[in-house]
């Protein structure tokens, strides 16, 4: 495990803040996805270790929450809400509009590594539907137009070709 | 119709920041000052008197859950403020979270005082990074500044508030739940009885766990004392609400109102502007998504104190606990979902059975299978493959998960169903009748 002496410090000083080593899962797992952008086996073991368990005990947690990614996502990890109040709002179509713009499915990552579109479930920002999170930010009020904008200043910041050509249907 | 802002007072003030400084301008941790220089007891009393429902979904008086604490076991007592807000419909503790942190850390501290708490975490859903951020400098301004932390202002009381990230699970908003997650396992709640929280809670220890607007609460209700906060709003109905309103209205959004004084009718055509123009509201989700559903144009028939019988249509209803229950649903976590005459009832369904089967944990039965076999049968309606019995078959799934679950998720994904299938029969015939989606050109696909 190569994990930057920050990460490394921020996970002893967490391990700090419970009666039980094991309530540090979560923040630890959390702390290496920020630093290595996922979970594989060998910071399932290490997290284990760390914190006197088995990896088994590690290994269900990272299965269960969604949050936690076993294989790479792309750089740019658009999240678009699927809940009720923002399908009202048209959230399907916008949906739509990142897969098209990008050209992948859902949960896949670009060619280059830039980007993964997930439909996830409420985001808790119901009264500005559509929302959708790109990375640590909420965009509210994602109409299609709004969707198309976003997709341009990505494919502009990352340099991708737009792939709407080989958009599947 | 006039807001009451006690917890919003200054949500989306210009020029109101969320830091130390600008809290304390206003007042900040006057309250905090006060509270610590009287008897826990007292405060514990004044909560009590208060009145005030737990605002995350069971409405369960605040003031009579902190009296179930076991306080002779000689275990540390632990507070968890749950900020998981996680409901579908529910956007109000994102905003106290990111605009006013400090409220929500000075109420945090009175409780934990009230109760003789040492240690309080913060579980926050993992989709706020930003909002845990904020709510983890505010803490560190607050240990700072000798409000959070050891022997906090010269009172020898001392107590921590750790914040502590979800990630991306709907069930570790259940209170059980969370706290094994807290624990660092799968967020599987756990059975009550033996597993009360205030008894048997975090590391087996004794546990309050309030929502972080119950807890913003329990500070103005220790400014202005029990008995003026039970003036607010209507009896057994307590304080102030914020109502989440989104979906097909004018104008969505959040607004706080004397709990009950406000009708559906009035929060929904007044504050909100009505329905979209040229359209007519067809249903309404009172309370978070698994509340069941009102169909505009029911009426409800109930029972006077006196005997005598009235007659409410849906905008009539006041939006407190009792009344939302006596109409058979909900207040629940106060997020309002409006729908209009374009949406039609199965694809709304088929949306929400999609959620709880996603987020059913797994442990029971009736929950893991029911919600799965809900979202299959409105899935299939939806996409041109209803047959004749699928209704039917909805409500006899529906029925068979409440009450034989491990927690309130049971409940939770099957109230929907058995309201819809029961209130909207012609939306729900017609799939099998035309054997296509009746969807209009003007709807938005909800599947
Ligand atoms: C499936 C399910 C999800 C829940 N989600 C939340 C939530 O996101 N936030 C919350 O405060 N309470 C939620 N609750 C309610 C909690 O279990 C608990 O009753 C509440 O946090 C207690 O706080 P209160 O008394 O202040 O309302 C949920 C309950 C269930 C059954
Ligand atoms: S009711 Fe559902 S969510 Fe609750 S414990 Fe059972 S399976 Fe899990
Ligand atoms: S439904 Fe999208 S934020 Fe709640």
């Amino acid at each position: 495990m190569n994990l930057k002496p920050e990460t490394l410090k921020q996970i002893d000083e967490v391990i700090t803040h419970y009666a039980a080593k094991r309530s540090a899962t979560l923040p630890l797992l959390h702390l290496i996805q920020e630093d290595i952008g996922h979970i594989p086996d060998e910071a399932i073991e290490w997290v284990a270790a760390k914190l006197e368990l088995e990896p088994i005990n590690v290994y269900e947690v990272v299965t269960f929450y969604p949050m936690f990614k076993r294989k790479p996502v792309g750089r740019r990890h658009i999240k678009v809400c699927r809940t009720l109040s923002c399908a009202l709002m048209g959230s399907y179509k916008v949906c739509d509009t990142f897969k098209k713009e990008f050209g992948v499915e859902l949960d896949e990552v670009t060619p280059d590594g830039e980007v993964t579109i997930e439909f996830v479930e409420c985001l808790a920002s119901c009264g500005t539907a559509p929302v959708v999170m790109i990375n640590e930010t909420l965009h509210e009020n994602v109409d299609e137009q709004k969707a198309v904008d976003l997709a341009n200043e990505i494919k502009k910041e990352s340099g991708v070709r737009s792939q709407e050509s080989e958009a599947k249907p | 119709m006039q807001q009451r802002r006690i917890i919003f007072k200054h949500i989306d003030e210009p020029g109101y920041t969320n830091d130390l400084a600008c809290y304390q301008r206003n007042g900040g941790y006057d309250v905090l000052r006060k509270a610590v220089a009287r008897p826990p007891a007292e405060l514990i009393d004044e909560v009590k008197k208060s009145g005030v429902r737990g605002r995350g979904g069971a409405g369960f008086p605040a003031g009579v859950k902190w009296n179930l604490v076991d306080r002779k076991s000689g275990k540390p007592i632990y507070l968890v403020v749950n900020a998981d807000e996680s409901e579908p419909g529910t956007f109000k503790d994102r905003y106290i979270i990111h605009q006013d942190p400090h409220q929500l850390i000075e109420g945090t501290m009175i409780a934990c005082f009230a109760n003789n708490v040492k240690q309080a975490y913060i579980y926050i859903r993992g989709e706020m990074p930003e909002g845990a951020r904020i709510l983890e400098r505010a803490i560190a301004e607050a240990r700072a500044a000798n409000l959070v932390g050891p022997n906090i202002l010269g009172t020898g009381y001392s107590c921590e508030i750790y914040v502590h990230r979800g990630a991306g699970a709907y069930i570790c908003g259940e209170e059980t739940g969370l706290i094994e997650s807290l624990e660092g396992k799968r967020a599987n709640p756990r059975i009550k009885p033996p597993y009360f929280p205030a008894v048997l809670g975090l590391y087996q220890c004794p546990t309050i766990v309030n929502n972080v607007e119950t807890i913003c609460h329990v500070k103005h209700i220790i400014d202005m004392g029990g008995e003026a906060f039970a003036k607010i709003g209507t009896p057994n109905n307590t304080g102030t609400r914020i109502y989440c309103v989104s979906g097909h209205v004018q104008r969505p959004g959040y607004y706080e109102f004397e709990c009950g004084k406000i009708t559906l009718g009035q929060l929904l055509n007044d504050v909100c502007g009505g329905p979209r123009p040229g359209r007519a509201f067809k249903a309404v989700i009172p309370g978070g998504s698994s509340s069941k559903i009102l169909r505009f144009g029911e009426t409800f028939t109930l029972k006077n104190k006196d005997g005598s019988t009235r007659t409410l249509a849906v905008e009539d209803i006041p939006m407190d606990f009792d009344t939302l229950a006596a109409c058979g649903t909900m207040g629940g976590s106060g997020g309002v979902i409006v729908m209009d005459d374009t949406v039609n009832m199965v694809e709304a369904l088929a949306n929400i059975n999609a959620f709880y089967a996603h987020e059913s944990c797994g442990q029971c039965t009736p929950c893991r299978e029911g919600s799965l076999w809900m979202k299959r049968i409105t899935a299939r309606m939806v996409h041109g493959a209803a047959r004749a019995e699928d209704a039917a078959l909805l409500k006899s799934v529906a029925d068979q998960i409440p009450g034989r679950t491990i927690c309130a998720m049971g409940e939770a994904c099957a109230w929907p169903t058995q309201s819809y299938v029961e209130k909207f029969p012609e939306d729900f015939g017609n799939y099998y009748e035309t054997k296509k989606t009746p969807r209009g050109a003007d709807c938005v696909p909800l599947i």
